[in-house]
């Protein structure tokens, strides 16, 4: 990578620690060092509990690593990150608004006036194919729908970094593919700098420009970097078939595979 | 099962009573009917009593009393129990010192409160409310307090990623989270309120429906009693029905 691009994201030497003393203290990723380009589509891919979506929180400023540096576009992190729209894998809207004033809030809140902001809003609802339903309440939408709503939330304010923690992984197979096609439509209107979180191989590859593997929790690491030189625009359903997709990931699957083994061994039965 | 029908089951049962109660106070069936209708009184006399109370307008002023009591300790309790059940989520250390000494309060059965607030408030409405107030606060409080310290903790990490400060967090999520805890526990706390009032009336008042049993009991008129109760339970109902109207309204939000 050219050492002079813009970078949305670089973590240097990065450890995050949860619990006080010596004895508890549990630590969840150590000595991490990741950069995102400024039009970078990267993918954080490991077992379960290996940290991926601590890392993406502390690029997100909601934790604050133990040590080293979290620079944003050249700048150190203090805080929230505010160049970040972050899509949660949870529910995150507020259940008491509606779709439309949910999807406005974060113009509202930053001082847009209120008819601009609803306007806008029911812009993205259009965009991501929910304009017929800006009045319901979030509890009655599905869950496809309820992360089209949280995308249009998180894409309104326009920020130049996503943050996405397996933002698909409770949705069913076929709802996970129309959402990426949406993602990957939106995404390349203007690319912006994309950390998507994931346990899911065939998504990663089929979304990403660049592919990293941390290894089993704690004390995870990054053990692996994969560059997906699939062309786009990709058809996320097609590119399975596609030899170089296939090829791939026999490549990455192989990096992980022991990682994916070690966590599943010191999983405790009832944690599975 | 049908609406109607069910309204036909439910308005059976009254029937059934009504009528048992009626054979049992003026006919031989199940006794002697004037011992009876001593200690139960008669329905057509509960009837009557009733229907002279709303022809000759006496009963709207009491109705009206009660109302603006368990109203007044309904909004001030609740009103209190929102600050500090806020106060006391967001200041740990404040709720950790105040712990055992708001159970003891709560514990306290509140009719021996009431003597004390005639003593301190008289014995028109403030001292009623002041009653109303010490049920209502408690359930408002407990509800607040649960509601804020329960806020999902993603909603709160979204509200922050979305540019919010602390007090936006406060209004767009906390606010909206208490108030709809607030808001389940409606029925409960208006029930309190009204509690608080009639009690309080009855332990001493110069009007209010309580005031108005305690004046009928006072005489050993069982008629006045029965009457009185059957206007307090259908003042209590349309009371229940509206907070569902108001319910239904305010948390059109929750799944269905």
């Amino acid at each position: 990578m050219n050492t002079n691009a813009v970078r949305a994201v670089s973590l240097k030497k990065v450890a995050i620690s949860f619990g006080i003393g010596q004895r508890n203290q549990f630590d969840a990723v150590v000595e991490t060092d990741l950069e995102v380009g400024e039009h970078e589509f990267v993918a954080i891919v490991g077992p379960t509990g290996c940290g991926k979506s601590t890392l993406l929180n502390a690029a997100a400023g909601l934790l604050a690593p133990a040590s080293g540096s979290v620079e944003v576009f050249g700048t150190p992190l203090k805080g929230i990150n505010r160049q970040a729209g972050y899509l949660f894998q949870q529910d995150a809207m507020m259940p008491w608004k509606t779709v439309e004033e949910n999807v406005a809030l974060g113009l509202e809140v930053a001082g847009t006036k209120k008819a601009e902001a609803r306007a806008s809003a029911r812009q993205w609802l259009a965009r991501v194919g929910l304009a017929a339903f800006a009045d319901r309440y979030p509890l009655k939408l599905s869950g496809g729908q309820r992360k089209r709503v949280g995308l249009a939330q998180v894409l309104i304010r326009n920020p130049k970094l996503l943050l996405m923690d397996e933002p698909f992984g409770p949705l069913d197979a076929q709802t996970r593919l129309l959402m990426g096609d949406l993602l990957l439509k939106l995404w390349s209107e203007d690319r912006k700098a994309v950390m998507f979180v994931t346990h899911d191989l065939d998504e990663a590859i089929a979304l990403a420009d660049r592919i990293v593997i941390m290894s089993a929790g704690p004390r995870s690491r990054i053990i692996g970097n994969f560059t997906v030189p699939l062309p786009r625009p990709r058809d996320i359903a097609e590119i399975r078939h596609d030899p170089h997709f296939i090829g791939l990931h026999r490549d990455i699957w192989r990096a992980l595979r022991d990682e994916v083994m070690k966590a599943y061994r010191d999983t405790p039965e009832g944690e599975q | 099962m049908r609406r109607s029908y069910l309204l036909a089951l439910q308005v059976l049962v009254a029937v059934v009573v009504l009528v048992l109660w009626h054979l049992a106070s003026s006919t031989h069936v199940f006794g002697n009917p004037k011992t009876i209708s001593f200690f139960f009184a008669n329905p057509i006399g509960v009837g009557q009593k009733i229907y002279t109370w709303f022809v000759s307008g006496s009963i709207w002023y009491h109705l009206w009393v009660t109302l603006l009591e368990a109203l007044l300790a309904f909004v001030i309790g609740a009103l209190g129990g929102i600050v500090f059940g806020f106060w006391f989520a967001r200041k740990p250390l404040v709720a950790a010192v105040f712990d055992p000494y708001v159970k003891a309060a709560n514990a306290l059965p509140r009719v021996v409160l009431a003597p004390i607030f005639a003593l301190w408030f008289g014995l028109g409405i403030w001292s009623k409310v002041a009653l109303g107030i010490t049920l209502v606060f408690f359930i408002v409080f407990f509800n607040v307090y649960q509601g804020v310290k329960e806020v999902s903790q993603t909603v709160l990490s979204n509200g922050r990623m979305l540019g919010m400060g602390e007090r936006q967090l406060l209004r767009h999520v906390y606010l909206p989270s208490a108030l709809s805890w607030v808001f389940s526990s409606l029925h409960t706390s208006v029930g309190f309120a009204v509690v608080g009032a009639v009690v309080g009336e009855y332990l001493g008042s110069s009007a209010g429906l309580g005031y108005l049993i305690q004046q009928a009991e006072g005489v050993f008129d069982v008629t006045g009693v029965f009457a009185g109760m059957f206007v307090l339970m259908a003042f209590v109902l349309i009371v229940d029905w509206l907070m569902t109207v108001v319910e239904r309204r305010l948390l059109v939000w929750r799944e269905a």
